[in-house]
């Protein structure tokens, strides 16, 4: 495992293009782009103001930088530098800004969710769609890019509309079975939309593509709700975190519950591995077996933490949330499925330091990765079972089915690591830190061990 | 007692009376009152008759006569009546006379024996009755305390009840409350959700008129700022909104929903398929396995012929739905499902046979087949044990090597720079060496400075001792001489009190051949514990005049010792004295002692 120098970055806005290629950062007011491979500046853009977010186009050849406090969104060319483009919301304000699937047309919601304006690159012509409803996530498109499905308010229901991306069409709008809509996400292949209520009721609703409602699932009453929902990259599963401390999986034929994944406070299962995270400031001892520490040798300034694997009755820290509170930090409010739909990382919020790892083919816990601190992001290798996990400090943490590893970043100063992204190779990750980004290289050999 | 009675004279009437007043006092005290008034009687009686005022005086006898006779009479007695001898006489007819007392005897006997029956009667009545009362208290008590109890749970019996409906009516008010906070919650609720949506409207409202109004005011700054339009990603051509688009995007819909439905039929299809290959090999080898074991169970089974036909039944179906399985239609489905059933219920019917026969084995071999696994399982675990031992090893070794390989390469790399370091540290090492070298040396005169003086101090030593042994020899030899005495007086006068301590130093030195008695630590156990010779002896003597165990073995020689004595007493400085006053003192209590 290798590790890039660190490069500075703002707002933690720091994406790969989608072929891969291109590695794009802002900086305060300025977006570099670089060779993922070598690290060189490519392109160097100077936008308007601070950015507050940052985009690539599906085509990775443009690159869309929104400038929220002033309603502006700036869009750069990478093979024409002095082509650009400015697109100014004016008074009216911009809360959101991202691509259409094509990478020709950029959807702004303005402030107050007034509107969702469609422009167009091609054309520079521009469309409104009216009541957009402000939501956990109210956008969402089909993965195959073709169906962008859009909540909406009006006359106090809930409705879906579903338009034809190519034409913006409006291909079907109906109303939803919901309370107060909380989400919506178009399941892997396309055909089947998953829409859930907010959390003061437990409803899921299943529309297909023309909005027939195919399943409604509800697992329990006067409670709060549904807090998470994912699908399997194999459409197969549907997974619900709840505020209960459960997942629940639906299946994609009867949309019936397969199994319920409890995160309890004790493991007894004997058969999932629980690896515990144990820090200690004194040397590496002869005894420590734990590769990295042999091919680092990071004896440098920091606390060393290894895993180490606890016998089965294993006792997880769990914090109490205050009743009192709105959105208590209880519940499964993480879910990811890895890229082959076999495993399922979970994180309950009153757990925070743990993440578990299941198995969807066993329906089973396979691991719980019982950290020092609390688990700030984590993310699956976009092509091989692998998790990383950061939990803000200078470590990197990886899981796969043969074991868990700690990685110490060797960055001076000492890189705290809040969030990351793999490349869509998976042989490298972008670990972002407060200011300051940094690329670890997985070693190809070594994973193949 | 009657019978007795006849046997029994009459003069001994009295008697018997007394006998069995007697009997009656011993048989209950309670009647002894009754009895002693009937007892009292007699003697009254008796008295009355000696008295001469009584009944009958020779007077009246005819009329006691007569008075007798009626008396009689009206007893019942009529026929024997008394007559007087001679009338107007004193005498009796005796005959009439006797009869009549006889039979007074008897009815007084009777009443007698009925008036103690009835007595009995009574003390059982009484008994009875006393019994009869007491359970009747006891009863009476009971009573009481029943109705005292049953008051008691009535009462709380009321309080219960007032309880229950206190706390009805406090159900009723918490109902009350409860519907009432219900309607009140309900009446929130709706309250708030018509408000949430009238405040929802509004919103609505006041974004539909401030988008009218950005609208409206023709916002100059909502724009698009391109340099030149890019094309489409697919480089197509964008296309009106036309109606043939929107069926087109419909067409394009269902088509997805289509390719989607033929995509998950044909998955299912797949899997309907795989499932019903497993089922139909289940079924095989259920058959299979069920076939050659038909006939033993039947034999012993006592409904083998209702199996007979079941089986008979199943193998029918069973081949039917093999041949309709490939065509997957309804009701070949249901008679597969059917005979599955069927063959898994007798392959449960006979697993639970063999279940209860593996349980009978088990409980006749349980001991060996027990041990025999866990033995294995121990070995194995052992085995394992080792083998991950070695792995440990190994993977230790390994990384040690790892470790090896990383410093050697580090040692290439600054390999040049290391030089100098090198040499800093082999100097200092030198220096360090230097040092203690240098330590060592003085460690080593001083100890060669020890070494000398001791070789001095030993030659000196020697030297003393030389001179010891001269004056020794020369003693022993004076000693053997005839002039001992004065010799040894002379030489034991030159000697020193420290010279003295020294001598069995010398004495082991010149008698190395006896090393018994040099290994013994003072002169007066050695002389205790070997038979001295002469010359010890006397040496001994000078040395310890008052010991007792020289004194007793050596009486003889007793007057050559005390003539020493006196010697050393005589010639001994002036602080010696009195110690040798004590010893003169203490040899002369002795030898009286010894003489008497």
């Amino acid at each position: 495992m290798n590790f890039s120098e660190v490069f500075k970055q703002s707002n933690q806005l720091c994406k790969v293009s989608p072929d891969g290629k291109y590695l794009a950062t802002c900086v305060q007011y300025r977006l570099v782009v670089r060779d993922v491979s070598t690290l060189q500046i490519l392109q160097l853009y100077t936008c308007l103001d601070q950015i507050s977010y940052m985009d690539w186009s599906s085509d990775s050849l443009f690159i869309l930088c929104a400038m929220y406090k002033r309603g502006l969104v700036q869009v750069w060319s990478l093979e024409q530098p002095d082509w650009h483009c400015k697109i100014d919301e004016g008074s009216i304000g911009l809360v959101s800004s991202r691509w259409s699937p094509d990478g020709r047309h950029i959807l702004n919601t303005t402030e107050f969710h007034l509107r969702v304006t469609v422009w167009s690159l091609c054309t520079k012509a521009v469309s409104y769609i009216k009541y957009p409803k402000a939501c956990q996530k109210g956008i969402d498109f089909s993965r195959d890019g073709c169906y962008m499905a859009l909540a909406e308010r009006r006359d106090c229901k809930d409705y879906v509309s579903v338009f034809v991306c190519d034409d913006w069409h409006l291909l079907r709008h109906f109303e939803t079975e919901t309370q107060d809509l909380a989400g919506l996400e178009w399941s892997p292949n396309g055909c089947v939309l998953a829409v859930w209520d907010s959390c003061l009721e437990y409803k899921v609703l299943l529309y297909s593509l023309d909005g027939r409602l195919l399943s409604t699932y509800s697992a329990y009453e006067w409670s709060l709700g549904v807090k998470s929902v994912t699908w399997s990259p194999s459409s197969q599963f549907l997974a619900i975190g709840s505020f209960d401390e459960k997942v629940r999986i639906l299946n994609h034929i009867s949309w019936k519950k397969i199994t319920q994944f409890d995160h309890p406070a004790s493991i007894n299962n004997t058969k999932a591995v629980v690896y515990k995270e144990v820090e200690k400031r004194t040397a590496v001892g002869t005894d420590d077996l734990s590769l990295h520490n042999i091919t680092m040798g990071t004896t440098f300034f920091n606390t060393q933490s290894k895993y180490e694997i606890c016998p089965a009755p294993v006792q997880i820290p769990v914090v109490k949330p205050d009743p009192d509170r709105a959105n208590p930090k209880i519940g499964v409010s993480t879910l990811a499925f890895s890229s082959d739909s076999r495993y399922l990382a979970t994180k309950n919020d009153n757990m925070a330091s743990v993440v578990w790892v299941w198995d969807m083919q066993k329906l089973s816990l396979v691991a719980v990765l019982e950290q020092t601190s609390a688990v700030r992001c984590f993310q699956w290798d976009p092509r091989r079972p692998r998790l990383a996990l950061c939990t803000g400090n200078t470590k990197l943490y990886l899981w796969s089915p043969g074991g868990c590893v700690s990685v110490q970043v060797p960055t001076e100063g000492g890189l705290q690591v809040q969030s990351l992204n793999w490349h869509c190779s998976g042989d490298s990750l972008i670990l972002l830190g407060k200011e300051q980004l940094c690329l670890c290289y997985m070693d190809i050999d070594q994973e193949d061990k | 007692m009657e019978e007795w009675w006849t046997t029994v004279p009459i003069g001994t009437s009295l008697g018997n009376y007394e006998i069995s007043s007697i009997s009656h006092v011993t048989m209950s005290p309670s009647r002894q009152n009754n009895l002693v008034s009937t007892h009292s009687s007699f003697p009254l009686s008796k008295s009355s008759y000696n008295v001469i005022s009584a009944f009958c005086t020779e007077d009246n006898i005819p009329q006691c006569i007569s008075y007798i006779n009626q008396e009689l009479d009206s007893l019942g007695l009529s026929s024997t009546c008394i007559e007087a001898s001679s009338a107007g006489g004193a005498g009796l007819n005796t005959v009439p006379a006797l009869n009549a007392l006889y039979e007074l005897m008897q009815i007084h006997r009777r009443d007698m024996s009925t008036l103690e029956e009835l007595e009995k009667e009574r003390l059982k009545k009484s008994n009875t009755l006393d019994h009869i009362q007491m359970n009747n208290s006891r009863l009476k008590d009971q009573l009481e305390l029943s109705i005292r109890e049953k008051s008691g749970l009535h009462e709380t019996e009321r309080q219960l009840q007032l309880r229950i409906k206190t706390l009805q009516s406090c159900l009723k008010t918490e109902k009350d409350e409860v519907q009432k906070l219900q309607s009140i919650i309900a009446g929130r609720a709706s309250q708030s959700s018509h408000d949430a949506k009238r405040k929802e409207r509004e919103a609505a409202k006041l974004k539909e008129r401030l988008s009218q109004l950005l609208v409206d005011r023709r916002d100059k700054k909502l724009a698009i700022d391109v340099l030149n339009c890019v094309g489409r990603s697919d480089g197509k051509r964008s296309h009106w909104k036309t109606a043939k688009a929107t069926v087109g995007h419909e067409g394009e819909m269902y088509k997805s929903l289509l390719n989607d439905y033929e995509a998950s039929q044909r998955s299912l299809m797949l899997e309907n398929a795989e499932l019903k290959k497993v089922l139909q090999r289940m079924k095989k080898e259920m058959m299979h396995i069920l076939s050659p074991h038909q006939p033993s169970p039947r034999g012993a089974a006592a409904d083998d012929s209702r199996d007979q036909a079941n089986s008979d039944g199943e193998e029918t179906a069973g081949d039917s739905s093999r041949e309709t399985l490939d065509q997957s239609c309804e009701h070949a489905r249901e008679q597969l499902a059917n005979s599955i059933r069927q063959q898994w219920r007798k392959l449960r019917k006979h697993m639970e046979k063999l279940d209860s026969q593996a349980s009978q084995v088990q409980s006749q071999l349980e001991p060996q087949q027990e041990v025999i696994p866990r033995e294995a399982h121990e070995d194995e675990m052992e085995r394992m044990r080792r083998e991950v031992q070695q792995c440990k090893e190994f993977i230790q070794a390994q990384q040690q090597l790892l470790q090896q390989q990383l410093n050697t390469s580090f040692d290439d790399e600054t390999a040049a720079l290391l030089n100098d370091c090198y040499t800093l540290e082999e100097k200092e090492r030198l220096k360090e060496e230097w040092r203690l070298f240098e330590e060592q040396k003085r460690n080593f005169e001083r100890e060669r400075k020890n070494f000398t003086e001791a070789a001095i101090r030993l030659g000196r030593e020697k030297r003393a001792f030389e001179e010891d042994r001269a004056s020794l020899l020369k003693n022993q030899f004076l000693n053997m001489t005839p002039f001992t005495d004065r010799r040894r007086c002379s030489s034991s006068d030159g000697q020193s009190a420290l010279s003295i301590r020294s001598e069995p130093e010398t004495r082991m030195s010149s008698t190395k051949s006896q090393p018994v008695k040099s290994s013994t630590s003072t002169p007066n156990s050695s002389q205790s514990a070997v038979v001295p010779s002469t010359a010890e002896l006397y040496r001994t003597l000078r040395l310890i005049p008052d010991s007792s165990t020289s004194r007793h073995s050596n009486q003889g020689r007793w007057q050559e010792s005390s003539s020493i004595e006196d010697g050393d007493v005589r010639v001994k400085s002036k602080n010696r004295v009195r110690c040798g006053d004590f010893s003169v003192f203490s040899l002369g209590e002795d030898e009286n002692s010894l003489t008497s």
